[in-house]
């Protein structure tokens, strides 16, 4: 069975909702099926195959060519599954994603993995901001699962994030790990102002010395035995991650924010 | 049976049914991470007075743990659920929370959980650190060398307990040389442990007392002085005899090692003082499982 394929016809000029394309719930349903479910654009429906050209059968391994920046929510709420984008993706890619593995070759917008539970993301470009965060108002962000960035994200990753890691190659943007409750964030890049503001629990690992709030208390430096469990969780990952020679156990560490309860940590490495 | 002019009795060791559980301590080096085992492991010789029965698996290489550190893998055996996982807690919060260096990590991974960090995490006093990786849940916990880290829980699987031989020699240098020559081959056996001293017992009991309190007192069938006086297991010639007892998780697991233990005390042979191998069973009344000797050496 060769992957569902849906290829775009032409960037529509309106935002589209890719929500009801994932794995579980076009499980069981014909070519023709899918082609009728309508999918919201604006104000107006439009049927599947207005806006894609389909083929394949493999529901449980969705690929979306031609993809563009204004298709929002793909893989929301993804059960199982993988779905793979050829190009760039909207807003609220993989969100609240339960398990399964969603892969985007190019960038991805706004909310990416937001309140995501479980499973994998991989983004080969850039991400917006709110990665892995909470829906405003909302005091959960991501649960658990990977999300991997090759590229660099925007501000406020992690916002508000419980558990699970964030892997970032690149840089991340200004309140990296804002009001984060626990789960691990990695940036092997730079980071902007406002590291870990608000921070409960949870720990921001970084391979470049962040310039960190006056909230953020120097706790010495150290060599940390949960870190090669760390990495070694890496190794099966398409990533600079997964290379050994990358992995340190001495660090520097931050505790914060104290301004919250000070459970946090920022582990820089030496 | 007669190997090497050493006489394999007709009978069988009796065992019975216990619970287990694994766990990998890591240091380190080699030294600490076998001090924290040997801590870890120590007075758990017999469930009688002990609660439970203990020690060293294996020693792991560095490429073998999950930290990438020296370490030493421990088994314990209990008579129930419960009672492992008392201790199991105690043993750890006492003999590896407490030691330099040392992490703790589980060493099945099915089974049911029991913890093993879990509940020492409230040592840090709330500034322990909780992280999941790889689906494992560790805690992290400060302590004044640093960190300590134990992963939160380890599986609890059905063994048995009380597989054994005896050894009988014309000495005790000579019962004890071939003692020590069984249990060398033992240990490198996986997924057993020989709790006693050194892996050997001098002194075999049997059940009931005339002293209502005790529930077990000296097998006196088997015991050299008493050959004159008591309803002897012993020819003239046996000036001594020494017990090994072994753990396992299986049953296979348990021959294997009794087959390799009695095959190295057979190559010493008569030629060294030893005369016979028997068993210690309760005439198949109390364990179900049962280990016959000249079955397992056929």
């Amino acid at each position: 069975m060769s992957a569902l394929t849906f290829t775009l016809k032409n960037k529509n000029s309106q935002r589209i909702d890719m929500s009801p394309l994932v794995c579980n719930l076009l499980t069981g349903m014909t070519l023709s099926d899918i082609a009728a479910i309508t999918l919201q654009s604006g104000k107006c429906k439009l049927r599947v195959d207005e806006l894609f050209t389909l083929d394949g059968s493999d529901a449980q391994n969705i690929v979306i060519k031609n993809s563009v920046d204004n298709l929002d929510f793909i893989g929301k709420d993804l059960d199982g599954g993988s779905i793979s984008v050829v190009g760039d993706a909207g807003a609220y890619l993989a969100f609240g994603m339960n398990t399964g593995e969603v892969k985007v070759s190019g960038n991805v917008g706004l909310y990416a993995a937001c309140e995501m539970k479980k499973g994998y993301l991989e983004v080969s470009g850039n991400a917006g901001d709110f990665l892995g965060a909470a829906l405003p108002g909302n005091k959960m962000g991501m649960k658990g699962g990977t999300i991997l960035i090759k590229g660099n994200v925007g501000e406020r990753v992690g916002d508000h994030m419980r558990r699970g890691n964030i892997l970032i190659e690149g840089n991340a943007g200004d309140y990296c790990g804002s009001r984060m409750t626990a789960g691990t964030i990695a940036v092997m890049g730079q980071t902007g102002r406002h590291l870990g503001y608000a921070m409960r629990r949870g720990t921001l690992l970084l391979w470049n010395q962040p310039t960190l709030s006056a909230s953020f208390n120097d706790c010495g430096a150290h060599t940390l035995a949960f870190l090669p469990i760390l990495f070694a969780s890496f190794k099966s990952l398409n990533s600079r991650f997964a290379d050994a020679s990358i992995a340190f156990n001495r660090v520097q560490r931050y505790a914060g924010d104290m301004s919250e309860i000070g459970r946090g940590e920022v582990l820089v490495k030496l | 049976m007669i190997i090497n002019g050493v006489s394999i009795d007709a009978t069988f060791a009796e065992a019975f049914p216990m619970k287990a559980t694994r766990a990998i301590i890591t240091a380190q080096n080699e030294k600490w991470a076998l001090i924290s085992a040997h801590a870890m492991t120590g007075f758990a010789t017999s469930v009688i007075a002990c609660g439970c029965e203990a020690g060293i698996d294996r020693i792991l290489d560095p490429s073998e743990t999950p930290d990438g550190r020296p370490g030493v893998s421990i088994m314990i055996f209990a008579m129930g659920g419960k009672g492992l996982a008392k201790q199991l807690e105690t043993r750890a919060g006492q003999c590896v929370l407490t030691s330099p260096t040392a992490a703790l990590f589980a060493g099945i991974d099915g089974g049911i959980r029991i913890p093993l960090g879990k509940n020492l995490r409230y040592f840090g006093d709330g500034f322990q650190v909780s992280k999941q990786i790889s689906g494992k849940r560790y805690w992290r916990i400060p302590v004044m060398d640093g960190e300590f880290l134990a992963e939160a829980t380890t599986g609890q699987v059905d063994a048995i307990g009380g597989g054994n031989f005896l050894v009988l020699a014309e000495s005790q240098p000579q019962a004890l040389a071939a003692c020590e020559a069984a249990i060398e081959q033992m240990r490198k056996i996986p997924n057993v442990i020989m709790p006693f001293p050194g892996g050997v017992v001098r002194s075999g009991s049997k059940v009931g007392s005339k002293y209502k309190t005790l529930g077990a007192s000296t097998n006196d069938a088997f015991c050299p002085t008493l050959k004159g006086m008591t309803k002897t297991e012993l020819s003239a010639e046996i000036e001594s005899v020494m017990e090994i007892v072994i753990d396992g998780l299986t049953k296979e697991d348990i021959d294997k090692a009794m087959r390799v233990g009695m095959q190295a005390v057979c190559d010493l042979g008569a030629m060294n003082g030893i005369k016979r191998i028997s068993a210690g069973n309760y005439g198949g009344k109390l364990g179900p499982f049962h280990f016959h000797l000249q079955e397992i050496m056929a």
